[in-house]
């Protein structure tokens, strides 16, 4: 192999496409990593779902050669870094609080969160930051009430959880933030034990702490993990879909015209797929000689699948992946994942994007962001992608 | 042709109960799916769906 080895992850030139220089080199290709070790890149679309269904990719990040992107203290686990039949173990005792049934029944809840979120911010001047004062709320509201975590305490699990997926940040920095956060959980499930409540968590002590099939740590691990990935990912797709959206009115317009349900599903599909927030790799390690898509992977060699990549891979979406497009059939996409680890909470994220976005653009027809594309501060540095901030702006007489 | 769920593979992702929902359900119990008692015939095409989009590949078609 003659090409340049590339350092990965690498840098995008546009905030909404995937860096360029991912599938330079093919579909499948060395990279040099963060820590200076080297791992294969998988970027094509078809490769990657392969590579996410093959038992022999690991995603134990203490296996030798696992591709970190930075080496911290280990002192927690959960089923994301788990393989079977451990991983499905646990999975198992969650699943039922995510079903496509379960969350479709949260509805008229995550509405009602929707509108008071959009009274108090429209309440205000005519501006807001569309990002804390609705895209991150929103999901943090609602994944505590599932989990059974006081919303009131949100200033502290958010400044935790932020910490820990930013990528720059000191690794002191993030070790206390996880210590705090699981700390701080542990507690919760440790009340739970003397009095469950009707939550997630009070469910987890009833049917898997009390009978000892998991230890209250091994909990708040899980929880920890739950809301993490419960409010960043769906806080970003709001705040970036809503951006995305902004810039092309004609869809937009179309959208907000519509009371097509199916429309709008297959536009949060869409959304998801071309703006891919999971932005640096779904990591694993071969624990045997594998072989992907005519790479020769060998025991111990990290992978990293690049999903941003694939969702934009030219032979696997109908017309030009590189183009937003709202009536794309985009569901196959690879944005939650692929494999045993496809995200749990997805039906969740959709119902709330649904909502959200359906809500937002309907109550607020002149909503406009009030900055130009270089002064929005893109999350570059993160592992899930997205807007810091963003400013908008709305006409106070129209939208009354 | 008949659907079979491989239960102890299935994740619960819901893929096959948003590609066809008539076909497939979730049990309220553990969220694993299965084939609707009630499925109509037909449904060729949102069947392919779910079996192209399920995570866990724990979907088949088995020829009867």
């Amino acid at each position: 192999m003659s090409e340049m080895v590339r350092e990965y992850p690498m840098a995008r030139t546009c905030p909404f496409d995937p860096p360029a220089e991912q599938t330079e080199n093919g579909p499948v290709s060395k990279v040099r990593i963060e820590t200076g070790a080297t791992a294969w890149l998988v970027t094509g679309y078809q490769e990657q779902r392969e590579a996410l269904v093959d038992p022999r990719l690991s995603s134990d990040f203490r296996r030798e050669g696992y591709p970190s992107r930075i080496t911290t203290q280990a002192r927690t686990r959960s089923f994301i870094s788990m393989d079977n039949p451990e991983h499905q173990r646990q999975r198992r005792m969650l699943i039922k609080y995510f079903t496509v049934k379960r969350i479709e029944s949260m509805r008229p809840a995550i509405q009602k969160v929707v509108d008071n979120l959009l009274d108090e911010m429209l309440d205000g001047s005519g501006s807001a930051d569309l990002v804390s004062q609705f895209a991150l709320p929103l999901p943090s509201l609602v994944i505590c009430d599932l989990l059974g975590v006081p919303y009131a305490d949100h200033d502290f699990f958010q400044r935790c959880s932020s910490v820990q997926l930013t990528m720059s940040a000191p690794m002191a920095d993030r070790e206390a933030a996880r210590d705090a956060l699981n700390g701080y959980l542990l507690s919760l499930v440790e009340s739970a034990v003397d009095n469950p409540g009707d939550d997630l968590i009070g469910d987890l002590v009833v049917n898997q702490v009390r009978p000892g099939h998991l230890t209250a740590g091994e909990v708040a691990d899980m929880c920890s993990l739950l809301l993490i990935a419960g409010h960043e990912t769906t806080a970003n797709m709001i705040a970036l879909g809503t951006l995305a959206l902004l810039r092309h009115p004609d869809q937009l317009a179309e959208l907000r015209e519509s009371d097509d349900r199916a429309l709008m599903a297959s536009a949060v599909e869409e959304l998801l797929r071309y703006l891919t927030i999971v932005h640096q790799g779904l990591r694993r390690v071969a624990v045997e000689d594998i072989e992907i898509g005519g790479a020769q992977v060998a025991a111990g060699d990290g992978v990293i699948i690049s999903a941003d990549a694939g969702n934009r891979a030219p032979d696997a979406f109908d017309g030009d992946p590189d183009e937003l497009d709202i009536h794309r059939s985009a569901r196959h996409h690879v944005a939650f994942g692929f494999g045993i680890h496809q995200c749990l909470g997805q039906a969740l994220a959709r119902l709330e994007l649904d909502i959200a976005y359906s809500t937002l653009f309907r109550r607020v027809p002149t909503l406009a962001v009030d900055a130009s594309l270089d002064e929005i501060d893109f999350k570059d540095d993160m592992f899930v992608y997205g807007v810091r901030a963003l400013p908008v702006t709305w006409n106070t007489e129209a939208d009354r | 042709m008949s659907i079979e769920i491989d239960r102890d593979t299935c994740v619960g992702a819901g893929q096959c109960v948003l590609a066809a929902p008539d076909v497939f359900d979730q049990t309220e119990d553990e969220g694993i799916s299965f084939v609707r008692p009630d499925a109509p015939e037909g449904r060729d095409g949102e069947i392919a769906d779910a079996v192209d989009r399920c995570p866990a590949r724990a979907i088949a078609l088995v020829d009867r």
